[in-house]
């Protein structure tokens, strides 16, 4: 595998490849050694065309664990907000000599295109491109699912988890109805049927708009983050609307199964989408999350550039 | 006129049986099964279809404003590759081909470069904008004898513009190609909204914004008795529209382009914009439809929408990319394929759908005639059983976004012939036209 662009990219083996050579890390990560010499010498770049502070950061500790030499690329105050084509970019990080491309970026299908076009020779890994994809948030959502939930289990069978919100423009969502489905979850979306995008009848997950129904018979319930801009374009009515049918709110996280953990990829709107009090309680995992995140991304470049998945129990 | 003399020999007419055609004085001189002529250039073309010259309906030509992408002679040239001997300009030019002036130079130009003619479109509103009328007579009674109006690229959104511009353009039997596409149902629309869009996170584009708007404007037709034309029918529901507005005798015609007859939505999986397109492509359900409605008439004719971009515009980002593709050079092949070699139209209903039928709905004169004796030699040649393969980079237009880069089709264009003057031999483009 050379880019990890769409889930697709996985099989279900590949898939657990990188949850295992993430336990890996993550063990090794807990000892004494921070700092593995695996990426010595290689230059990962940040191409960060749309801001976001925790997936780079996250990536950014990630290539640096590994020892690689990393470059941060933003879009502001970098040619990329000048009007640079996409190609111009691709070419300057080829002959600076990238060995891989971590790429945000607000159109679907740019880390695809980058890919595609062999304008660099390195890897490209899809950090988030418009509302397609984002293949290591659903990794590092497994990663934390397994380790709660999984029993010892390498894949996620037996386990429902809903998913709840922007189901239409979320690149999560899109990700993890893949990623979760592929290793063997029941996947609910829950969301109002403006926020469901037309064919979503073909995905691999099950529909519903009745939030209530489906609490207690989750094992994990991941919320979405409601974006400011589709309060003003018709989606729903007003966001205490919004709350009241789809918010998670200490009563609903109440009537969860005893085990069932919360989720959250961020940023939270607290007081939207997620309660305080949910966010901040012993069921929610968010905050791990962005550990795990860390350990999950240094196995993407991992697998990606060092050869393959780690071997358990290795040093 | 032209003093060219050419023997064609052995050509099946419209598919029919074997026989020679002599073009002469610009016409068709002679055509029965063996003719002799000392003076002419006698050119084997045995085994061969011989059609009336092509008429593109919907042509998007560049000049003036866009030179980059495509010049009306670059386009021209294009067209004679592909078999056309007329092209249509659409208005969407810069400046908008919304006065006189600017249709006349488009015209001009066309003259000049000789290689077919040129018949400009004119704006049914100034700038595109959808507000107020252009200069719709004076673009009538200009040398270009300007009888399509369309806004396409924009839709004529406002019912009551809409309305007048029909009722107009009575005066001189004009009609009013309508661009199909409900502007609020489309902010920002990507592709057909359905299963790949959802998958793809591209903003969908339902086929409802097209079929809501041909089914307002096959009413408001009916209500001023005038002549529509729908531009580019890319779904099975609005194939269904027209076929009942037909039923009902109001005078609407249609065009589908080739582009809509072969490819469908899942090519978006690429995310590579030469297969982004207004309209987008659709699902082979649709594509199945628009066959079936070509076939028996519901749609009229075929038109190319050929768009050239300049390679910058489509070598980015889905999101980033311009709408459109060229088609004038592959036109006559894709319908070959998608419609001749399947059983749905033999070569006579090709000549209607692509010379008489548009040449018709444009009142374009000498276009789309029979042929006869006497008539007006626009010929087209194709040799239905040599196929080709589509090289982006040996295209005749100056853009090169094809969607079928690499495709081998069916049916190469073999020559061409604009009033008896060659504009194509063996499929070799003339430097310049005699």
């Amino acid at each position: 595998m050379r880019h990890l662009l769409s889930i697709n990219d996985l099989s279900a083996t590949g898939a657990i490849g990188i949850l295992d050579t993430a336990t890996e890390l993550a063990r090794i990560n807990d000892g004494q050694v921070k700092k593995l010499p695996t990426l010595r010498g290689r230059t990962i770049v940040n191409l960060f065309a749309e801001d976001s502070t925790r997936t780079r950061i996250s990536f950014e500790a990630a290539a640096k664990r590994l020892s690689a030499d990393v470059i941060n690329f933003s879009a502001k105050g970098s040619s990329l907000s000048k009007g640079e084509s996409l190609k111009d970019t691709a070419q300057t990080l080829q002959a600076m000599g990238a060995d891989a491309v971590v790429i945000r970026h607000p159109a679907s299908g740019a880390a695809q295109r980058l890919a595609d076009l062999e304008w660099m020779s390195g890897s490209v890994i899809n950090a988030g491109d418009g509302t397609h994809e984002h293949p290591s948030q659903a990794l590092l959502d497994a990663f934390t699912i397994r380790k709660h939930l999984g029993k010892g289990a390498s894949d996620l069978a037996g386990l429902r988890i809903a998913i709840v919100g922007d189901v239409l423009h979320s690149r999560v969502a899109r990700s993890n109805v893949l990623l979760l489905s592929m290793l063997g979850a029941d996947v609910v979306l829950i969301a109002p049927p403006t926020l469901l995008p037309v064919g979503v009848e073909s995905w691999p997950a099950t529909i519903s708009y009745d939030f209530d129904s489906v609490i207690p018979n989750v094992d994990a319930i991941m919320m979405l983050r409601v974006q400011q801009e589709r309060m003003t374009d018709l989606f729903f009515p007003n966001s205490r609307e919004y709350s009241r049918y789809f918010g998670l709110n200490s009563e609903r996280m109440s009537a969860m199964a005893k085990h069932a953990i919360v989720m959250h990829p961020g940023p939270m709107n607290r007081g939207l989408e997620i309660a305080a009090d949910v966010a901040d309680s012993a069921r929610s995992v968010i905050v791990e999350q962005v550990t795990n995140g860390v350990n999950v991304r240094m196995a993407i470049l991992y697998v990606l550039l060092a050869g393959g998945p780690l071997e358990v129990g290795s040093n | 006129m032209s003093q060219q003399r050419f023997l064609l020999r052995g050509g099946k007419v419209l598919g029919g049986q074997a026989s020679d055609l002599l073009i002469a004085n610009g016409r068709i001189e002679a055509m029965s099964a063996s003719i002799s002529d000392e003076a002419a250039t006698v050119l084997d073309i045995k085994g061969s279809i011989i059609l009336p010259g092509l008429v593109d309906l919907h042509t998007h030509l560049r000049e003036p404003g866009r030179e980059d992408s495509e010049t009306v002679a670059s386009a021209s040239r294009a067209g004679a590759k592909g078999g056309f001997t007329a092209l249509s300009a659409m208005a969407n030019t810069s400046p908008v081909a919304d006065t006189a002036g600017v249709v006349e130079q488009v015209y001009r130009l066309g003259q000049e470069a000789g290689f077919l003619d040129v018949f400009p479109i004119g704006a049914v509103t100034q700038g595109l904008k959808g507000e107020q009328l252009s200069e719709i007579g004076a673009m009538a009674d200009s040398v270009a004898r300007v009888r399509v109006f369309s806004d396409d690229g924009n839709c004529v959104f406002d019912p009551m513009v809409m309305r007048r511009a029909l009722e107009y353009v009575k005066k001189f039997d004009g009609v009013i190609a309508q661009h199909a596409q409900e502007p609020r149902l489309t902010v920002d629309s990507q592709m057909n909204e359905g299963i790949i869009s959802s998958k793809l996170g591209l903003k969908g584009w339902p086929a409802i914004a097209e079929e809501a708007i041909i089914a307002r404007d096959v009413l408001l037709a009916e209500h001023v008795q005038s002549r529509l034309h729908i531009c580019h029918v890319t779904t099975a529901g609005g194939v269904e529209i027209i076929r009942w507005a037909k039923a009902r005798g109001i005078q609407v015609t249609a065009e589908v382009t080739p582009h809509h007859l072969l490819l469908t939505d899942d090519l978006a999986n690429s995310y590579d914009p030469v297969f982004k397109v207004n309209p987008p492509l659709r699902t082979t359900k649709d594509v199945m439809a628009l066959r079936e409605a070509l076939s028996d008439g519901t749609i009229d004719i075929v038109a190319t929408d050929h768009a050239p971009h300049t390679s910058e515009t489509k070598d980015c980002e889905w999101a980033e990319a311009s709408f459109g593709m060229i088609g004038l050079e592959t036109a006559l092949s894709i319908v070959n394929k998608t419609m001749v070699e399947s059983g749905l139209l033999d070569w006579a209903g090709v000549a209607h759908r692509m010379s008489s039928a548009p040449a018709k709905i444009g009142h374009y004169p000498n276009h789309g005639q029979n042929l006869t004796v006497g008539s007006v030699a626009h010929i087209t040649v194709i040799n239905p059983t040599k196929s080709w393969i589509v090289d982006r980079d040996l295209v005749v237009s100056k853009s090169r976004n094809t969607p079928y880069h690499g495709y081998e089709l069916p049916g190469l264009v073999t020559h061409t012939f604009f009033g008896g003057r060659a504009t194509m031999i063996d499929s070799k483009l003339m430097d310049k036209v005699v």
